[in-house]
């Protein structure tokens, strides 16, 4: 620690004991600790303690205090924490904090969640510090060769476990979760034998205490090696799956499974836990017994249907949890296998149609489902989500032509929220874009096509829908679909016919700037594939046909709104890289304007891309530095290389560099960055061809500097005028960009971040340091 | 009688009255029976294979044959769409009761049914179809004609002589005024929510509590429709004893709010195809919502330069009314009343021209007309009105659309006598009325003791049986009618407040009989006029015989004030207290009475004097006398007894 701050320190600590003084918020203790914790992971932290004794008098006197302030008490907390991981400040430490154990148990349920949790974390340190050493090894269950503190702890949490009272055996719970969590030590295996009985015997009370805190410790022991060892572990898990309500049962099952190594039948148990819900829908909307449906063990108990019917909140919590959990398991690799696709699809599709009051069940589980889902916007999002990622699979054919129905239901139906309509757009793409294509040709396959004709007069009418998130989410969609699906005739085809892209168009003046944007995008992709006609409506029958360049060159210069502008700076961005048409016929013109505009743009996102496309347009002529970029298609790369000379009269006709350097002076330092990036491509791409031309041979670099210094000095309005290839080149070799680079890389508040300056900060808004003005963040 | 609604879905049955000489219509072959019978063809035509009576359209009436309305008294309205049968009622049935109103429903009724009446008035028709009607000839019809209700109740439509005559009896009424009626129940108007003045009505005693809730709504932070009206009082309708709920929403799967969206969605892909939206309509109620959101929506969809026009004889009233109800109108709109800026936005489409109005398609209009446009106009059954004229205008074209908002009619019976039609037709209705979800949280919160309401609404819609959750779900379950059935409501009327007179009042000596009770007896005389009752100071003269009215000093008969209190019987003092029966015994035997024996009995005793061959029963309330004929012995006992007990 800097003497500096080792000053500090004590009119500091003696700040945060002092129950008159207003303490800092929250945020400048975390920065505190934050720094601690650098300070004792960078070395053995013994000396610090003894030569600022303060620091313990701090913990000492916290700890003594009647009546603590909770932020100060979780933060002493979690200070002795942070030494006390280290043996011998332990030591030092539990000289002056051991009796301070017992108001460590009490704190634990401080009405202060920081306070309480932090208690609980200090615990388990001390007691992972006790048990090294001596008890290092396999000790005793019994425990009669514990250290004494580990002893008291661990009596402590036997006798919350026994407690009547939920908070103490939650805290009991939540001090072994951790210990098992982070602590891999043999003894943790004796510490279980010993209280695993007292777990279980939680397990025999109707209702369980504090179920979700058991669930978190079973799985923690679960993960831990006690795990690998222990068989009566296996048994104690499968009897809680059973013993828990369907509810606290799923986040268990969900653990189970993905853990590495477990028993089959656990594992198989924990999966039927997950399909009850489900299994239970497929029941109650099932006409007649339909086909198999999930494995055994999954089939609808009484336990689930009796949540279901129990209350509305119950049946769509239950519902929800068990789509996200079963979505966050299609994903996992050690998923169970065979999955079963067919039943879950069948499933998915049924909660849709109960959500939409289109299923007609038979059953009075069924009609219960019906009233209770009816428009129920949470389940409609999280089936649709679970229906998303579902096609990743496959599905018999008559079932896919199910889930597309349902979704086409969902996207035409004007009761769908706008949330539930962009869910219903994602789903679609994702079942769309999984479809298989046609096997004689390449292209969609015919359920498809009979689906794209239903599908776009939906969208048409979206995009024409007085709610903006309808629009915005139908334009999404429609940019996604088209990035992959430009180039299949089918589609192609449909789509022109349709009127799409027309609207499309439209929306380029909607109101919403977020349409705009996603306007901007969408047609942006509509023109690469070719696909986008400048729209004629009876709106503006006046206004003269004008390319979609120009179109979107206007946006660029005139929107208010800064979405819009960047959307047109990526679709710029990526016709340069595509070899767009428009782009194509005046690449030079192009660039130059496109420029010209963005470094007007007050927004620094849009000089920033600004940027990124000058550097695909240096690299399109000066080759691309390394793997940079390797999708992007070289222009000029059938044409026969350009010399350098040529190369850098083009980028003084574009007026690049103007660009570039007075972004090198912005404000906003990404923007800074990105062109220091690219002048120092081009500085190393010209210099080794440059050796001909030395710094100093052309008399313009002298106001080319000058120009610059100006910049610097925040006179951007200075024009640099016009520019010689070999003065530009000069001015760069002559600029330290490396040195410019590093200094940018540092963050922008590096001064301040330093911890004397947070020091000084918390002394001076409690008027300790009267002459250094407070400077807060 | 709540309310007074006019079916107007009998009109469904009738052929549309073109404005024009229509040749289609007129050329349509007349319907004969199977066996070849052509007795109806001049009052019934096929068209499509419906058919449908060539006459002036009829209107269905209230049920007038369950009682005699003119022993109705109060007519209580809760919104303009519910009072369109008033003229039938007020002109024909011998009623001279009072109709109590808001001034908005007042006005904008007056407005439809002018609207009504001219639609039907301007088309003269000279036949009247009436062979169609008798019974057994309907049974021989096709349906929908042959299931028609009371079709001889039929009547045409009434003549605005009639509808002047029938508002003249309407008292106006503010929310929340209370109206006392003939003493026997205070009757006030709630704000509903639903309309310009609509209201649900609160009839209370002094003891009971009936609210009629109709046509209300909640939507309240609705971002399209942001609600214009005062919303809905909900709090005055607590401690309801019985709630009658009616009116609610006609298509309860159906989100206003979708719906708007697919309006305005349909309407955009039509005008930008170069096709002309219609939308029929009433000339107020949903017609400002939908100007509201297109207000907003046309710059968005870059349909700024397309006409929309509003066509209705009352299209400039309406517009105007909306905007000068201050009072009637939430508190957002309130305050730009008294602004430079209107209250509803349509003030300003009109200003640019966006919005134009005409009174009907002659005149003005066609020189106006440009295409393609959007049309708002009635009425929405398709059988009057200019929408007629449309309607065979664009029909022939499937680049025009007709999109349907209002749910009162079915759009496909509407269209049926168009058919074949080559326009789109697009089902939007819209329905701010309250939904199950909605009634369901209402009746939560105003926690009635009763719900009364419909039987429709106490079981899931025919076509959806599974849909449990479109009906009334309360505890106890609501008590539900259907037509013609008579109900009595399930309350009791046990206690009346009565009113005492300041003298009276201060000549009562209460007693405490026990902490924080007191008693006092009051003899008095009630009297009871207009259904009040008044306790007065009785005429001198104690208990005995009442004093005799003074002789009239002149000889004029009229009665004086005083002959109205009726002559008193001679009034006995009230006894309390009870008889000890030891001390009771010894009196006895003070006065002479020997040989005395008591018997407990599981309510008191009895005192046997054997010698007199007399028993008194003693019970906590009641003392009897049995004795043989002696009334000198019975009358010394009586007095013997009494002196236990104290008098008032």
């Amino acid at each position: 620690m800097d003497p500096e701050c080792s000053r500090l320190l004590p009119a500091l600590c003696a700040v945060l004991v002092d129950p008159r003084q207003p303490v800092a918020d929250d945020t400048c203790l975390e920065k505190l600790l934050d720094w601690f914790k650098t300070v004792t992971e960078a070395g053995p932290s013994l000396l610090l303690l003894q030569e600022n004794p303060c620091l313990v008098e701090l913990l000492f006197r916290v700890l003594k205090a009647h009546d603590p302030r909770p932020r100060v008490l979780s933060f002493s907390l979690r200070l002795a924490g942070l030494f006390a991981a280290q043996e011998d400040c332990f030591q030092y430490l539990q000289v002056s904090l051991s009796r301070a154990v017992d108001t460590i148990f009490s704190l634990q349920g401080d009405s202060s969640l920081f306070v309480a949790s932090a208690a609980g974390q200090l615990l388990v340190h001390i007691l992972a510090l006790a048990m090294r050493g001596p008890a290092e090894g396999h000790p005793s269950p019994q425990g009669c060769d514990w250290p004494a503190c580990a002893q008291k702890i661990v009596c402590h949490v036997e006798d919350s476990l026994r407690s009547t009272a939920t908070p103490q055996v939650t805290q009991a719970l939540n001090v072994l979760t951790t210990t098992f969590g982070h602590c891999h030590s043999p003894w943790t295996q004796g510490l279980w034998v010993r209280l695993s009985p007292l777990v279980a015997c939680l397990l025999e009370k109707d209702p369980i205490p504090a179920s979700h805190s058991l669930v978190d410790l079973l799985l923690s022991v679960a993960r831990s090696p006690v795990g690998s060892s222990d068989c009566g572990l296996w048994e104690t898990l499968a009897q809680t799956l059973s013993h828990l309500s369907p509810t606290q049962a799923g986040p268990l099952a969900l653990g189970i499974l993905k853990l590495q190594d477990c028993p089959q039948a656990l594992k198989t148990q924990a999966f039927g836990v997950l399909l009850q819900p489900l299994a239970c829908v497929l029941k109650a909307a099932a006409q007649a017994p339909g086909p198999p449906g999930f494995p055994e063990g999954a089939t609808g108990d009484s336990i689930t249907v009796d949540t279901f019917l129990s209350s509305k909140s119950a049946c769509v919590g239950l519902l929800c949890q068990a789509l996200a959990h079963l979505e966050l398991l299609q994903l996992l690799p050690q998923r169970p296998s065979p999955w079963p696709q067919a039943p879950l699809l069948r499933a998915a599709v049924a909660i849709l149609r109960f959500c939409h009051g289109s299923a007609a069940p038979t059953s009075d589980v069924g009609g219960h489902l019906c009233a209770v889902l009816a428009g129920c916007v949470r389940v409609q999002r999280a089936a649709l989500d679970f229906l998303g990622t579902l096609s990743q699979g496959t599905g018999p054919q008559e079932l896919v032509t199910q889930v597309f129905a349902v979704l086409l239901e969902y996207l035409t139906s004007p009761d769908s929220s706008p949330m539930v309509l962009k869910k219903a757009f994602q789903a679609t793409l994702r079942w769309l874009l999984g479809s298989p294509k046609a096997p004689s040709c390449c292209d969609l396959d015919p359920h498809t096509q009979l689906f794209l004709g239903e599908l776009l007069p939906v969208l048409r009418k979206r995009l024409c829908s007085p709610c903006w998130e309808a629009r915005d989410s139908g334009l999404e969609f429609l940019t996604q679909v088209t990035r992959h699906w430009g180039g299949q005739a089918a589609f192609r085809h449909a789509l022109l016919a349709s009127e799409v892209p027309e609207l499309t168009g439209q929306l380029l003046r909607d109101p919403e700037s977020y349409v705009r944007a996603s306007a901007v995008t969408a047609t942006g992709q509509l023109s690469s594939w070719g696909l986008y006609a400048t729209p004629t409506g009876p709106e503006h029958p006046e206004v003269q046909q004008e390319s979609l360049f120009t179109e979107l060159l206007h946006i660029l210069s005139t929107d208010s709104e800064g979405f819009p502008r960047r959307a047109v700076m990526h679709v710029f961005t990526q016709w340069l890289k595509d070899g767009h048409a428009d782009v194509a016929e005046d690449l030079e013109q192009f660039v130059a304007r496109v420029l010209q505009a963005a470094s007007q743009d007050l927004d620094w996102e849009v000089r920033a891309q600004g940027l990124e496309l000058a550097l695909v347009f240096l690299e399109q002529l000066l080759g691309q530095p390394g793997s940079r970029c390797p999708y992007a298609v070289a222009l000029p790369e059938a044409a026969p290389p350009a010399t350098l000379a040529q190369v850098l009269q083009a980028l003084c006709r574009v007026q690049l560099f103007e660009f570039a350097l007075r972004a090198l002076f912005d404000c906003d330092r990404p923007v800074a960055q990105k062109s220091c990036d690219l002048l120092l491509f081009l500085k190393a791409k010209a210099t080794p061809c440059g050796g001909p031309q030395e710094a100093g041979a052309s008399p313009d670099v002298v106001s080319v500097e000058a120009a610059l210094q100006r910049w610097q000095a925040g006179e951007q309005g200075q024009p640099l005028g016009e520019l010689e290839p070999e003065a530009v080149m000069a001015v760069l070799r002559s600029m330290d960009l490396e040195g410019l680079r590093g200094m940018l890389a540092k963050s922008s508040d590096h001064m301040e971040k330093s911890p004397q300056s947070l020091l000084q900060d918390m002394l001076a808004t409690v008027g300790v340091l009267g002459e250094n003005e407070a400077d807060c963040y | 009688m709540l309310d007074c609604g006019l079916d107007m879905t009998s009109t469904l049955n009738f052929l549309p009255l073109p404005l024009v000489q229509n040749p289609r219509l007129s050329n349509l072959p007349g319907w004969s029976l199977k066996d070849g019978n052509a007795f109806l063809d001049k009052e019934l035509k096929e068209c499509s294979g419906h058919v449908f009576v060539d006459s002036v359209p009829e209107f269905c009436l209230p049920e007038t044959e369950l009682i005699d309305l003119s022993t109705v008294d109060v007519i209580l309205i809760s919104n303009y769409h519910c009072m369109m049968a008033l003229p039938y009622i007020t002109e024909h049935t011998g009623f001279t009761g009072t109709v109590y109103a808001t001034e908005p429903t007042v006005q904008i009724g007056r407005l439809l049914m002018e609207e009504l009446v001219n639609f039907i008035e301007r088309v003269p028709k000279a036949q009247s179809a009436s062979l169609w009607k008798n019974k057994d000839t309907q049974r021989l019809l096709p349906s929908p004609l042959k299931d028609a209700v009371e079709v001889s109740t039929w009547r045409r439509c009434y003549t605005m002589q009639e509808v002047n005559s029938a508002l003249s009896k309407i008292q106006l009424v503010g929310y929340s005024q209370k109206i006392e009626l003939f003493g026997a129940v205070q009757v006030t108007p709630l704000s509903s929510g639903y309309a310009l003045g609509s209201s649900n009505w609160i009839i209370q005693s002094h003891y009971e509590k009936v609210s009629y809730v109709s046509g209300s709504s909640l939507l309240t932070t609705h971002p399209q429709f942001s609600v214009v009206f005062q919303p809905m009082d909900q709090a005055s309708l607590k401690n309801s004893d019985v709630l009658i709920l009616t009116g609610l929403t006609q298509i309860p799967t159906a989100n206003p709010d979708g719906m708007v969206g697919e309006f305005c969605s349909n309407l955009a892909l039509t005008v930008r195809n170069g096709g002309n939206v219609l939308v029929p309509c009433y000339p107020s109620g949903v017609i400002y919502d939908l100007l509201e959101c297109l207000y907003q929506y046309i710059d968005s969809a870059g349909l700024s330069s397309i006409p929309f026009y509003f066509i209705s004889p009352v299209a400039n009233s309406s517009l105007e009314f909306s905007q000068i109800f201050a009072e009637w109108l939430c508190h957002n709109k309130q305050t730009k009343v008294y602004l430079p800026e209107p209250p509803f936005p349509h003030a300003e489409l009109i200003q640019t021209n966006k919005l134009k109005h005409y009174p009907s398609i002659h005149g003005d209009f066609s020189n106006d007309f440009r295409q393609p446009c959007v049309v708002f106009t009635g009425h929405p059954s398709l059988r009057f009105g200019d929408v007629v004229h449309f309607m065979e205008l664009w029909g022939k074209s499937s680049l025009n659309t007709v999109i349907f908002t209002e749910p009162d009619f079915s759009y496909l019976e509407a269209l049926a006598p168009y058919q074949p039609l080559a326009m789109k037709c697009i089902y939007c209705p819209i329905d701010t009325r309250l939904n199950f979800i909605q009634v369901s949280k209402l009746l939560k919160e105003v926690q009635p003791l009763h719900v009364v309401c419909p039987e429709q609404y106490t079981q899931p819609p025919p076509a959806q049986s599974h849909r449990v959750d479109l009906m009334i779900d309360c505890q106890p379950p609501a008590m539900s009618y259907r037509r013609a059935e008579v109900l009595a409501l399930p309350f009791r009327r046990r206690y009346e407040k009565i009113e005492i007179m300041p003298e009276l009042a201060d000549s009562l000596v209460p007693m405490e009989i026990k902490p924080g009770i007191s008693l006092a007896t009051v003899s008095a005389v009630l009297h009871t006029k207009d259904n009040k009752h008044v306790l007065q100071v009785p005429p001198r003269g104690g208990w005995g015989p009442p004093p005799r009215p003074a002789q009239p000093t002149g000889g004029k008969k009229r009665k004086r004030p005083s002959d109205d209190i009726p002559d008193c019987k001679v009034l006995k003092p009230l006894l309390s207290g009870s008889i000890p029966v030891e001390q009771f015994v010894q009196t006895l035997e003070k006065h002479g009475f020997s040989d005395i024996k008591v018997e407990d009995t599981a309510k008191g005793h009895i005192v046997l004097l054997q010698e007199a061959e007399t028993l008194i029963q003693i019970e906590e309330d009641s003392t009897h006398i049995i004795c043989d004929n002696d009334e000198v012995l019975r009358v010394r006992l009586r007095d013997l007894v009494l002196k236990f007990l104290q008098k008032f």
